[in-house]
């Protein structure tokens, strides 16, 4: 009989898919079944047979049996997880000292980098409360002098209807606003003094304000008004707003139309307390209306806001409208206007630019403090590590003896990452607890009204991933480095630790330092960068200085009664006004001439209006010539520059003025004198050059010498009662010139106190790394220590041995981070005209800090150690 | 007393596998199943059979020597165990006192 084979491929199908435990037997046996079927039924029918049994008998997913048997861990089982976790908080419990410093550690990091994370969460969030938030744009412009570009956001009247009715097809709403300022509102004998503004009845649409009571169309007539709701609970009480008569600046009759919900302090319009229709504004102000209808295109003083079409781009519409200023107003060509514009999503922080138009707003504060979050977080997380490897040593016979009986690799490596992880979720708990602690104290540090974002799914996916990541990248380490360990050295007790094996930690604690000793020289020279500010010549004295701000009719025209009444009281040395207060400039004014001007000379200067008595009450300090006196009746046109105008005009001496003349719209002013630079604006940059003109009706401050012999408080009061008798339709608000001066340092203070408190605390969280492994580092060399006390080593001797490694690595950190810090901080000085030098004796002086602190925190452990009876620690075995 | 559960196929193949002492593998038990019943049964089924009873711990296996019939693959050879024995005694034990209820005729018409 002729010998057949079964179908190949049937064969080599169910050698692959059969089932691993019965393969073997179930290719013998089909084979000898085939034979069979070929003597009962005939090949061809066997052949059928062999293939559908061979079908049928596939098991392509079993697996080996055998396999399961052994691979079958219990790594993840309940019961092992649950007795990592108590291997771990037995361990936490044995060492308590450790454990606090490591969590401690954990937590102070991971609070200030949560702290810092909510900080940057709120400066992107800023605005976003509009729900055209995307859409809307603020018109600006650009013009450049001799190379220097300069961007502003104040506007000519004129424009609002050119962009409305030229680009109606790019621009969904144009509104036109006057700036934010104070205003009365009165109700009933009710006053206060609130921001608001008036803008174009388009606004509260554009802003999408939540109406509380009326709708956003309440700003159609003239003579309405709409409150935010601070406001109205103030004014009204318990009252309906709706339909109620306000009086706004004591003038104007108002009919309240609707209330609106206060816009977030996160929010670039958060002072806007009430809004009063524009119209309203150009009809009761003459400059405005005369700027308006005789088409002023160089008169810059008011805000445009816009939102555009959907199918507008900021970009394309900012092209299209860039020479429109130029257009109507040629004569400024010189200046090269142009206009963009500034979408909102860009207003809180890309605001300032340099003179080359380079952004250098507080998206760079952003950038700073996150990475101090990111590098305190680093530092923290150095910590865990270094304490986790230096405790390595302690736990090697553990790991040995779990090798022994049978732990693989991966377990013990779970193990320690389950250890670390507990130690960070302790951290994690901590830290909210600390975050919620100081969120008061931080808010008012970084002037924010931040909340903890509990019902936010965001913060806590971003926090716990941010747990995960730290526990594992530090628990990564020692993970993988304890597990190496080979369970017959570590029980043998032959294993000791390589020379290179402290290596890592040693540059993990340079790192530490290095970043620390960085921010305290950070720390130290922005807070004498602001003393140096703090410390500059101001050119007038304003001790005892008050302003009120000129918000009546009844006190634009009373000058001569009010002045006799303050001084009657014998509270007040002297009162003038002027244009601005003297912390203050913001008039500037080109087109002066004088003898031998420079033809192409474009002049600039600040002008200030004051009265007669305004040297006296600020007490400015001449150079040369005099005050301004009423017993010259030609003093009515006279005029007093400041040093820095003379130098500014090309004249050495002030004799080469005093007495000249100086043009200006058609007034002749004569010169008088000359004063010492005044500081009103930026106590970081130059005094610009000013002139004094002496103008009753340019006023919008009354400056107030109080006497320097009676207390504040009861000079104030006496002022106060001649303001309510003179004054009746208006709160007495005023404000000290010491305080005004005070906040040009706001930003500057605000960042130092951040800086100062990151600074300590990386510092703190540093040496409590030290302080951990310096312990640890003791109490390894006990038994070494106890040799020397016998062979005769003295207190001395061991302390100096046992701070040496680390005086070293801090001194290497020191000389790292004095080049760094040196580099970083001359560059941030050099963004301030008026800057400090940083001076040598700083870095010296951190060095030997940074020294001592490390001493201190060594050398406790040190002592200790060093005075350990020798006896007993040799007798330990 | 605990159900025993074994169905009909997997009851024959188990008396066929007892029957056939030691030479009891996938193989033979099919033939001597085609055999005795003179039905067609598929190879297949025999095989699953098997291993499920032995997952049931009624029978046990151990494999054979090298053979050369079969290109030199090994033969699995199955034998009863005693709880094997015991089901299929408690089997046996049922029908026969189901039989023995049974009236006299019907054995007789039968017989």
């Amino acid at each position: 009989m002729k010998k057949t084979t079964p179908p190949r491929w049937a064969t080599k199908l169910i050698a692959r898919f059969a089932h691993p435990d019965a393969s073997e037997e179930v290719q013998g046996d089909l084979l000898e079944m085939y034979e069979h079927w070929v003597c009962v039924v005939g090949p061809a029918r066997a052949r059928r047979l062999y293939v559908l049994n061979a079908f049928k008998l596939m098991r392509p997913f079993a697996k080996n049996t055998k396999s399961q048997q052994y691979s079958k861990t219990y790594s993840f089982s309940l019961v092992m997880i649950r007795n990592y976790f108590k291997i771990a908080l037995r361990n936490l419990n044995k060492n308590k000292g450790y454990s606090a410093i490591n969590i401690g550690g954990l937590a102070a990091g991971l609070a200030i980098a949560m702290l810092i994370g909510l900080w940057v969460h709120d400066e992107f969030s800023f605005d976003k409360y509009h729900q055209n938030y995307d859409r809307i744009a603020k018109v600006m412009q650009t013009v450049t002098v001799e190379g220097v570009q300069y961007h502003g956001e104040y506007m000519p009247a004129p424009l609002g209807n050119e962009l409305r009715t030229q680009y109606a097809d790019d621009f969904k709403y144009v509104v036109m606003s006057s700036f934010n300022d104070e205003h009365i509102l009165a109700y009933g004998d009710k006053k206060f003094t609130k921001t608001g503004n008036y803008i174009s009845p388009e606004a509260p649409h554009m802003l999408s304000l939540k109406m509380l009571q009326g709708t956003r169309a309440g700003l159609k007539e003239q003579n309405s008004i709409m409150l935010s709701e601070g406001v109205a609970q103030v004014l009204f009480g318990a009252e309906n707003p709706l339909g109620k008569i306000v009086k706004l600046d004591n003038a104007m009759n108002l009919k309240v139309t609707g209330v609106y919900e206060d816009l977030p302090y996160n929010t670039e319009f958060r002072d806007l307390t009430f809004i009063a229709p524009w119209d309203l504004y150009v009809a009761t102000q003459n400059w405005v209306k005369v700027a308006l209808e005789g088409e002023q295109w160089d008169n810059n003083s008011w805000q445009i806001l816009a939102q555009l079409n959907p199918n507008s781009t900021f970009e394309s519409v900012s092209r299209k409208i860039e020479g429109v200023k130029l257009k109507h107003a040629p004569h400024t060509a010189y200046l090269k206007p142009a206009l963009f514009l500034h979408p909102m999503e860009k207003w809180h922080l890309y605001s300032t630019w340099d003179i080359s138009g380079n952004v250098t707003a507080r998206i760079q504060y952003v950038w700073l403090f996150s990475i101090i979050g990111a590098f305190v977080l680093l530092l923290a997380s150095i910590n865990f590590m270094n304490l986790s490897t230096a405790r390595s040593e302690k736990r090697a016979k553990e790991v040995g003896i779990r090798k022994a009986i049978g732990s693989l690799r991966g377990q013990l490596i779970w193990q320690f990452l389950s250890e670390s992880l507990l130690v960070v979720a302790f951290a994690f708990v901590l830290s909210i607890w600390l975050v919620v602690l100081l969120l008061p104290a931080f808010n008012a540090l970084a002037d924010k009204q931040i909340s903890f974002l509990w019902t936010s799914p965001a913060f806590w996916l971003t926090g716990i991933a941010f747990c995960l990541i730290t526990g594992l990248i530090s628990g990564s380490y020692p993970a993988l480095y304890l597990s190496s360990f080979q369970p017959i050295k570590v029980l043998k007790g032959t294993f000791t630790l390589g020379r290179f094996s402290t290596m890592p930690r040693k540059v993990l604690v340079v790192l530490q330092f290095t970043v620390s000793v960085t921010l305290i020289i950070g720390t130290i020279i922005v807070y004498r960068q602001i003393q140096h500010a703090k410390n500059r010549p101001i050119g007038y004295d304003r001790s005892g200085l008050i302003n009120v701000e000129i918000n009546t009719p009844e006190l634009r025209t009373q000058y001569n009664v009010l002045r006799r009444s303050l001084l009657e009281t014998g509270a007040v040395v002297e009162m003038s006004t002027s244009s601005t207060p003297p912390t203050h400039t913001s008039f500037n004014n080109g087109g002066f001439e004088w003898e031998g001007k420079d033809p192409n000379f474009k002049d600039n200067f600040s002008t200030v209006a004051v009265t007669h008595d305004f040297g006296k009450t600020v007490g400015w300090q001449f150079v040369d010539g005099r005050d301004f006196s009423r017993s010259f009746s030609t003093d009515s046109t006279g005029m007093v520059m400041n040093e820095a105008a003379l130098k500014y005009m090309g004249f050495k001496k002030p004799s080469d003025m005093i007495g000249k003349y100086m043009k200006w719209n058609g007034v002749t002013f004569t010169v008088v004198g000359v004063i010492k630079d005044m500081l009103m604006d930026s106590p970081f940059k130059p005094v610009e050059p000013a002139l004094f003109m002496v103008n009753y009706g340019w006023a919008n401050v009354i400056n107030i010498k109080l006497s320097p012999v009676l207390p504040a408080r009861e000079s104030l009061d006496k002022v106060e009662a001649v303001f309510r008798k003179l004054n009746p339709g208006s709160p007495f608000d005023f404000r000290f010139a010491d305080d005004q001066f005070e906040k040009k340092f706001s930003t500057e203070e605000r960042i130092a106190k951040l800086a100062s408190v990151f600074a300590s605390l990386a510092v703190m969280i540093s040496c409590l790394g030290l302080f951990g492994l310096a312990s640890f580092t003791a109490e390894q060399r006990t038994k070494e220590i106890g040799v020397r006390k016998v062979l005769g080593a003295s207190l001395p001797n061991l302390l100096a041995l046992l701070s040496k490694d680390f005086m070293l690595l801090v001194t290497i950190s020191c000389f790292i981070s004095a080049p760094l810090a040196w580099y970083l901080l001359n560059r941030w000085l050099l963004s301030y005209e008026y800057h400090t030098e940083i001076s040598w004796w700083i870095f010296v002086l951190t060095t030997f800090g940074a020294l001592a602190i490390t001493l201190l925190t060594v050398s406790y452990q040190a002592i200790r150690a060093a005075l350990l009876d020798p006896v007993k620690s040799l007798k330990t075995e | 007393m605990k159900r025993t559960f074994l169905g009909e196929f997997e009851e024959i193949v188990l008396l066929t596998v007892a029957s056939l002492r030691e030479n009891a593998y996938a193989v033979t038990v099919t033939q001597e199943l085609e055999t005795k019943t003179g039905r067609q049964v598929g190879f297949s089924s025999v095989h699953t059979t098997l291993q499920r009873l032995e997952e049931k711990a009624y029978l046990t296996s151990v494999m054979g020597g090298a053979t050369a019939e079969r290109g030199g693959r090994r033969k699995r050879f199955f034998t009863v165990t005693a709880l094997g024995q015991k089901v299929l005694v408690e089997v046996k034990t049922v029908r026969d006192e189901l039989w023995s209820t049974l009236p006299s005729e019907f054995q007789l018409t039968n017989g």
